[in-house]
């Protein structure tokens, strides 16, 4: 199994889903003849051509469009859109065309495309390219929402949102394309729904998805070496469909929750695996669940003022001794 | 230039005339929900194009203003009514209702009710056609005032740079809802607005059929020979308002009825009397037999047809 990086994983799997199936093609800002901004479609220009890999204009409704038509006929466009910030833009092709379509027409017509994009605050980009729309996305009925925490994942997710006959989209982290980890030699899927149980536990439940499965990680740690609580660390790298049986099934083991996203709190994933914890194993619980999140502010310029607003490890540290009366 | 077939093509123009009236009727007898947006007085734009185009070969797509369209692909006007009834019989089993028409089998590729919204969805239509082979266009009609959206824009920015077979078919009614051209759109003549880009593009009168025969031929023959996009603007309008709730008083009477003098039915009706020597009293035998057929087979199929299920309300939202 060799270890690669996170970018290198989605170029892998573009590649392999590309010279599988000629109608698999690629869309985006910069994709082809630039490398792509985060490579993630590094020298796929060069070895499938411009009328597969093709550099948009910058209008991503626009292109966006196009590639959900392009999909009704059979075409399996992989759409980049740089950052997640302009995906707004795209949200009356993404909403209203991908994700209704086989409703509304009765089954007929599907728009199988796969957007993915960069989501996340990183190296002080300011308000308008630090958002995280992963709550969005997945209040959206007929959109399969996945995020990858690392690069198996966001290999195997890729793989299998590329052969899904559902439109998926796939949040990525700025901060995390050149993370390395293990990707299987082999042709490997992802499942598209679930949940992972990334490091066992018994005392308490952390819930994370893409970076903040990291801080979860890091904090179960520490809190195993310094105060002897055992957590558990469960990663929802699908937040559409979300897994409430995974939810439940280790709330029910440890009887305390914390859930960590860099997102905002109102309406977001948190609010929403703490409504599943409510209805589905409220009597399971010693303490009510805590949300770690980021400030409700758009996104600040300066250095201590972002490092203020997005939580990490030690936020995730803290809520849990919270939840012990140890804070 | 002539229609070959003057007579099926009147008696298709008819039954979408009478299909529509009997729409507005059905509405005020409350058997249609949601919105309503009716086509009659527009009928020579869907049937001149398609009738230079090959109906459930080429691609179509358009607004909310569908039914006509549909039909003239090769959806059945029993499935289209019981959608507009929200039957489970429905072309889009209940789900969609009048402006999200579907018949993919006839390559009615959907009503869609946000303005606009077709421009791109067409041209990716038309990318897969590059991709796939063949010799089909995509055809994409819609209002003047989807022309304002960005997605028009960028849309032709794609189009032409990457040479895409798209035909898109601008049905100039005057209105965007209630808000006249001139008050909304700067330049008013819709053909010249893709200049631009560089498109090909032509406008005449939609309200003969003929008229637009011969200029639809003419784009559709440069869009299927790949020679790039192809923008037609069609001049015409709607008898009625928007949709069922617009009474039109941002309109006079007197324009309406001047509008009526050139009716597209009439038009070609009193030309084949005047050139074929059909007799007023066939086309009024005719008409009898349409609204006949509508009544007794289209509207009974629709009141007959059983409501979808309520167990499978999430049916069609991702795949089984």
């Amino acid at each position: 199994m060799a270890e690669i990086m996170y970018w290198e994983a989605i170029q892998r799997a573009h590649d392999e889903e590309m010279a599988r199936d000629p109608l698999v093609i690629c869309m985006g800002e910069d994709i082809g003849v630039a490398g792509g901004t985060y490579k993630a479609t590094k020298g796929l220009y060069e070895k499938y051509g411009p009328l597969r890999v093709m550099d948009t204009p910058i209008s991503e409704n626009g292109y966006t469009g196009l590639g959900v038509g392009a999909s009704f006929l059979g075409v399996k466009p992989i759409i980049e859109i740089m950052s997640v910030n302009f995906a707004w833009l795209a949200m009356d092709q993404i909403f209203n065309s991908a994700a209704k379509v086989r409703y509304m027409s009765g089954g007929q017509l599907t728009a199988p495309i796969v957007v993915r994009s960069a989501g996340g605050a990183a190296h002080q980009l300011g308000a308008q390219h630090s958002a995280r729309m992963e709550k969005v996305f997945m209040g959206i009925a007929g959109l399969r929402v996945v995020t990858p925490s690392n690069p198996k994942q966001a290999y195997g997710l890729l793989k299998s949102a590329v052969r899904s006959p559902d439109p998926v989209y796939i949040n990525e982290h700025e901060l995390m394309y050149n993370m390395k980890g293990e990707v299987p030699d082999e042709e490997y899927f992802h499942p598209l729904e679930g949940s992972e149980v990334t490091r066992p536990g018994t005392d308490v439940t952390l819930f994370g998805y893409n970076i903040s499965v990291h801080w979860c990680l890091k904090a179960a740690e520490i809190l195993a070496k310094q105060y002897n609580i055992s957590a558990e660390v469960v990663d929802l790298y699908a937040l559409a469909p979300l897994d409430r049986e995974g939810i439940k099934k280790s709330v029910a083991k440890t009887h305390k929750a914390v859930i960590a996203e860099e997102d905002e709190a109102p309406c977001g994933v948190g609010s929403e695996v703490m409504a599943i914890i409510n209805e589905e194993c409220f009597w399971e619980l010693d303490a009510p669940p805590v949300r770690v999140h980021s400030a409700l502010v758009p996104q600040p310029y300066a250095h201590n003022l972002e490092k203020a607003t997005i939580p990490n490890h030690e936020d995730v540290v803290k809520a849990v001794l919270k939840l012990f009366g140890k804070a | 230039m002539k229609l070959k077939d003057r007579k099926r093509v009147l008696r298709e123009m008819i039954l979408a005339r009478r299909f529509e009236e009997r729409c507005y009727q059905a509405y005020i007898e409350r058997k249609i929900g949601g919105f309503l947006h009716l086509y009659p007085g527009q009928e020579a734009c869907c049937f001149g194009v398609m009738e230079a185009a090959r109906p459930g070969f080429d691609y179509v797509i358009t607004g909310y203003r569908d039914h006509v369209h549909a039909i003239k692909c090769g959806a059945d006007p029993k499935a289209v009514m019981a959608e507009l009834y929200g039957k489970e019989t429905g072309c889009s089993k209940g789900r969609g209702g009048s402006m999200h028409i579907f018949d993919v089998a006839h390559r009615f590729m959907g009503g869609y009710a946000l303005v606009g919204g077709p421009f791109p969805l067409a041209a990716g239509m038309a990318k897969a056609i590059q991709m796939k082979g063949g010799d089909e266009i995509a055809i994409c009609f819609l209002g003047d005032s989807a022309n304002n959206q960005g997605t028009f824009h960028e849309t032709m920015n794609m189009a032409a740079l990457w040479n895409l077979p798209v035909l898109f078919v601008c049905e100039n009614n005057l209105y965007g809802i209630g808000t006249a051209l001139h008050r909304s759109t700067a330049v008013v003549d819709q053909y010249k607005r893709v200049c631009a880009y560089g498109i090909e593009s032509d406008v005449c009168d939609g309200q003969d059929i003929e008229v637009v025969l011969e200029h639809a031929h003419k784009a559709v023959e440069y869009v299927r020979s790949r020679k790039g996009p192809y923008f037609l603007e069609l001049k015409t309008y709607r008898y009625r308002g928007h949709s069922m709730s617009d009474s039109r008083g941002y309109r006079s009477r007197e324009e309406e009825e001047q509008w009526k003098q050139r009716d597209p039915i009439n038009i070609l009706r009193d030309r084949m009397i005047a050139e074929d020597k059909y007799t007023m009293a066939e086309f009024e035998a005719l008409e009898k037999e349409i609204d006949d057929y509508i009544e007794n087979e289209v509207i009974k199929f629709a009141e007959e047809s059983p409501d979808p299920k309520v167990e499978e309300l999430t049916k069609y939202v991702l795949a089984d």
